[in-house]
């Protein structure tokens, strides 16, 4: 059973990597994972990415603001997305893929949600039509 | 047995006396080719709960190709992220590899590294980067299906063919009705009495033709050089030329080749797009809305894209 959950962790492993490694984006800090439980504050259905922003609470009782980007909302709802999907003050874990700066920002991989369920960014395809800071 | 077979059995006698290691390793990738299918599905999978999808079954066979006939709603045949082309053409990205160098003039090197992509070989941070793309000015043809492509519904008229895009809700017409493309390419305009005076358009001027039963070739030019031709800057010149050719292969199967034409950049012509397969799909879908939202764009810079990039 043990060598099994070990096969299992390899397996997911590597087809994270193979998800992640589809394109890259400069400002994201390629393969890190950060796991994260925290409260909604906004979820923000929008183009070109979807933003969810919650507040996670360290062990200190330290408060920080973290905003993670999905894809577009059509790229979404094929996943089971929607509008609906957060409200404010919903308690979520949400597992990211980070920046580089060390800002709290990253792009979303999966949100567990209150009810258990789990929603998966789906293709794992980093942010695709030349999203970034405008002059 | 023969030498194949004797190789294989080797093999499997060595594999069954490995450490315990190995084996959980076996089994990982056991684990992972099981699961792959249901993760290619899902990238499949991309369009609207509810609606029909239409795939390709095995075994069952399409029936044959309907003549001078392209319309419907038409979705890649391997998936939505086919179209995504982050890095560039899918024919040829941006990926610093020799095969995909493009056949650049001087001009056209140039005016390849004054742009900025945010992808692509000679990406940039996003801060720094000049595409126009983005802050929603118009990505143009070809951009339109060399980047972010999605679903397309072609329409047939007597006189033109409509393609209508997903992604920033797009159309374009190509006509068909027998006029001449625009004889000057810097100062386009068509050769038809009440037509508007010349100018350069982000979307070109087009005119089409069917060479045969099952194919139909478009040329385009007149075309506004402030757009890009993919995701990954590369450009083009007031003497862009670009040929569509459609392919019906059969019942539910289209095939699109985009070559890109332009002697001011471009020492010889360059294939963007190879015969790339789609699907034809329900005429009850209805294709997802996908806007570029200037103030939704601008509260996601603000939040996310700058400080991402300090």
């Amino acid at each position: 059973m043990r060598r099994m959950l070990v096969a299992v962790a390899i397996g997911v492993a590597l087809l994270a990597s193979t998800l992640a490694a589809h394109h890259a984006n400069a400002v994201f800090d390629l393969g890190k994972r950060l796991t994260l439980s925290g409260t909604v504050t906004e979820w923000f259905w929008a183009n070109p990415h979807c933003l969810l922003r919650f507040d996670v609470k360290s062990d200190s009782g330290e408060m920080t603001h973290w905003v993670a980007e999905t894809q577009a909302p059509p790229n979404m709802t094929p996943f089971g997305w929607t509008k609906q999907s957060f409200a404010v003050g919903d308690q979520v874990t949400v597992t990211l893929e980070p920046v580089k700066n060390g800002s709290p920002l990253g792009r979303i991989l999966q949100v567990k949600l209150p009810d258990g369920k789990t929603l998966v960014a789906g293709n794992g395809l980093p942010p695709s039509d030349g999203s970034g800071a405008r002059p | 047995m023969n030498a194949g077979a004797g190789i294989r059995d080797s093999g499997f006698r060595r594999m069954s006396v490995r450490s315990g290691f190995s084996r959980t390793l076996v089994t990982a990738i056991a684990f992972l080719v099981l699961l792959s299918p249901v993760i290619r599905g899902q990238q499949g999978f991309r369009r609207t709960p509810g609606a029909v999808y239409d795939v390709d079954v095995a075994g069952k066979k399409s029936g044959p190709a309907p003549k001078h006939d392209i319309s419907g709603i038409w979705e890649f045949a391997k998936g939505g992220g086919e179209g995504i082309q982050a890095d560039g053409a899918k024919a040829m990205p941006s990926d610093g590899k020799p095969e995909h160098e493009l056949p650049f003039t001087p001009e056209g090197r140039k005016a390849f590294m004054n742009n900025k992509p945010t992808y692509g070989f000679t990406q940039v941070p996003s801060a720094l980067t000049n595409d126009p793309m983005p802050g929603c000015d118009p990505q143009g043809f070809p951009r339109i299906v060399l980047h972010n492509a999605h679903h397309e519904q072609i329409l047939q008229t007597a006189t033109q063919l409509v393609i209508l895009y997903q992604f920033n809700k797009k159309w374009r017409v190509i006509w068909t009705d027998g006029r001449k493309l625009p004889a000057n390419a810097e100062v386009p305009g068509w050769d038809i009495k009440g037509s508007p005076p010349p100018e350069a358009r982000f979307w070109g001027y087009s005119v089409g033709r069917w060479t045969d039963d099952y194919t139909f070739v478009a040329d385009s030019n007149g075309f506004d050089d402030r757009t890009w031709l993919d995701n990954a800057g590369r450009p083009h010149s007031d003497a862009l030329h670009v040929i569509e050719t459609y392919h019906r292969i059969d019942a539910d199967h289209l095939e699109k080749t985009i070559t890109i034409d332009d002697p001011k950049y471009y020492t010889r012509p360059w294939v963007a797009l190879d015969k790339l397969p789609y699907r034809l799909q329900s005429a009850s879908l209805e294709i997802p809305e996908q806007e570029c939202v200037p103030s939704e764009t601008a509260k996601y810079n603000q939040l996310f894209a700058n400080p991402a990039a300090k």
